[in-house]
């Protein structure tokens, strides 16, 4: 329709020489552009991709795959050391456990986050004076620095003048060392994790619930159905994609949660709350003698976790946008 | 009062008890900020700041103004930088529609993916390399990582929404592309900048694992530092870590008050994209 003045010969030439292309969308109804314009807009984040995404990343593998010491980290000269430090790693002893510590941590944080923002999702989902502006606020603790949230907890959960262990003693419970014993540190990031991540579950479920058209849920409410057949008959099933995609989210995110454990525990006492994250920061940098080979070994191995949940989530959301 | 609006105003009330119940920790905080050193351990703990004192944000005026300054700086620096590359690449996946453009959203989206660690281990040796550790500079760099994949994405997504006939009418009048982006795009666009600004900002302002790696040992260290050493030197004075924490909060209140629709717009954009 409107010829582009950019069209070059040398932008025709691109254009015959790129049919073999990934498919694209059809042609907009604005005549396409000289491809060579388009791609100049798309410069500058393509070498900011390679030079801060992909380079760090090809950096990281290199650690992983050399036998590193503090002087050949800085003078170069680190010797090959094929698959050895995923090898340290694997056979740590502090493997297992750690791996482990991963799973419940993300496993229990998805479920309590899931479930609690769902049903707040719900409640708030209803028409009441101020339900905007509560709903507003509990995005609070989503917003805050992790930093933040962390030390405000590590107050919260403290042994001795903790709020938490104060009010179990009001119901006559022993105070706990939620951060000291190794049999509830755990547990105390995990709540510290749930709490942060409700608002996020919140707000991406009740914008799936809006998308469901009210008339369905005044038809079966004609029909007869209790709110309880509502919830299992139309909106469990029509949040089935939004409510995949939330906890795939959660996944992603959870995995890579560093700062709050860090910040409440460090992994400890006696690596009982660590997870991969924790233990690839401490090996790196949280020692005297950093051992980065093993340590990027760790960040490799959660990178490859981290990929299979997006991997998942992209299929989602191909599905559910073709 | 009818029974339904009764109905409803019970709802309002459970609303204020979830509500409450969720910010507690929050008000904690601002409780403890204000609480006197020998209040910290009474027990049972005072739930009112009665006998309050400003010890604590005192303590923040006189050592937290240099952190709190850096992270200024950088969440500026963050923002700047990744407007500048985010929003002329939106503008280009979403109406220039070049070959490899999706392939390259797709990039954008797994870089999304990277947890942080990974990318704090290989910027720091890079940075080791190029003797750029604890300069504002490499730490800006690596904040706007967390945000440019995000903001391409959320530019894509808001100007597809621009109508193609405003783009047409420029290029009738004569504007070439570059002039078209610039000043008709990028000002409809205005919304979608506000948001990625604002994201930009808070996470550069709420990042501890780049600072802690990339800036832990020089003069520029941001507030997140600020805080981390406070608790490891000073867990006496809860008073000045909690006001610290405060005020390290207020960019995320403001955020909140200022720009509510602009901050779900973005969770419900950076989760649920087309």
């Amino acid at each position: 329709m409107t010829p582009t003045t950019q069209t070059s010969a040398a932008g025709r030439a691109q254009g015959a020489a790129a049919t073999a292309a990934p498919p694209e969308p059809p042609a907009s109804r604005t005549r396409r552009p000289s491809r060579w314009l388009a791609w100049g807009f798309l410069a500058p984040v393509t070498i900011y991709l390679a030079a801060f995404y992909a380079y760090p990343l090809y950096r990281n593998v290199e650690l992983s795959l050399r036998e590193y010491s503090v002087r050949s980290f800085v003078q170069g000269g680190a010797p090959f050391a094929g698959l050895d430090n995923y090898r340290t790693v694997l056979t740590d002893p502090a493997f297992g456990s750690t791996l482990l510590h991963t799973m419940v941590f993300t496993a229990a944080s998805l479920a309590f986050q899931f479930s609690i923002g769902m049903a707040l999702a719900l409640f708030f989902h209803q028409h009441f004076p101020l339900s905007r502006t509560l709903r507003a606020l509990i995005l609070i603790p989503w917003l805050l620095p992790l930093i933040v949230s962390a030390s405000t907890w590590s107050w919260l959960l403290n042994s001795d003048s903790g709020l938490v262990n104060a009010a179990l003693g009001v119901v006559g419970i022993e105070p706990v060392n939620w951060l000291t014993s190794p049999g509830w540190s755990l547990t105390s990031v995990i709540i510290a994790n749930i709490w942060i991540g409700i608002p996020f579950n919140l707000v991406v479920l009740y914008s799936g619930l809006q998308a469901i058209p009210a008339e369905m849920y005044e038809a079966s409410a004609l029909d007869g159905a209790s709110s309880r057949q509502r919830f299992w008959w139309i909106t469990l099933p029509l949040l089935r994609s939004v409510s995949m995609v939330t906890l795939l989210l959660g996944l992603i995110y959870t995995l890579k949660v560093f700062d709050i454990i860090w910040i409440m525990t460090r992994g400890g006492p006696t690596g009982s709350s660590a997870t991969l994250a924790t233990w690839s920061y401490r090996l790196g940098f949280g020692n005297l003698l950093p051992e980065f080979g093993p340590g990027a070994a760790i960040g490799n191995l959660l990178i490859v976790m981290a990929l299979i949940a997006g991997l998942g989530y992209i299929r989602i959301e191909r599905r559910q946008h073709p | 009062m009818t029974t339904s609006s009764l109905r409803t105003w019970w709802k309002t009330v459970i609303g204020l008890v979830l509500t409450g119940l969720m910010l507690f920790p929050v008000y904690w905080m601002i409780n403890v900020s204000f609480t006197r050193d020998q209040d910290m351990r009474a027990s049972p703990p005072h739930l009112l700041p009665t006998n309050g004192t400003w010890d604590g944000y005192r303590a923040v005026l006189d050592q937290q103004l240099p952190y709190l300054g850096t992270s200024f700086l950088v969440g500026l620096g963050t923002v700047a930088l990744t407007v500048a590359l985010a929003a002329p690449a939106g503008y280009a996946l979403a109406k220039l529609r070049p070959p490899g453009g999706s392939a390259l959203s797709f990039v954008l989206l797994i870089a999304q993916m990277i947890p942080g660690i990974i990318m704090a281990m290989g910027f720091y040796a890079i940075y080791l390399n190029l003797g750029v550790l604890n300069t504002l500079p490499g730490l800006i760099l690596a904040d706007s990582t967390l945000a440019v994949p995000f903001g391409v994405l959320i530019f894509t997504a808001f100007m597809s929404g621009v109508p193609d006939e405003l783009i047409q009418a420029a290029v009738v009048d004569g504007a070439g592309r570059l002039r078209t982006f610039w000043s008709v795009v990028l000002p409809v666009s205005r919304n979608s900048i506000v948001t990625v600004s604002l994201f930009a900002f808070l996470w550069s302002w709420s990042d501890f694992i780049f600072a802690s790696t990339l800036a832990g040992g020089g003069d520029h260290q941001p507030i997140t530092l600020g805080i981390y050493h406070y608790i490891g030197n000073n867990n006496q004075q809860w008073n000045a870590i909690m006001a610290t924490a405060v005020v390290a909060s207020i960019p995320a209140a403001v955020l909140l008050i200022v720009a509510q629709r602009y901050v779900s717009m973005g969770v419900t954009a950076g989760a649920v994209k087309d």
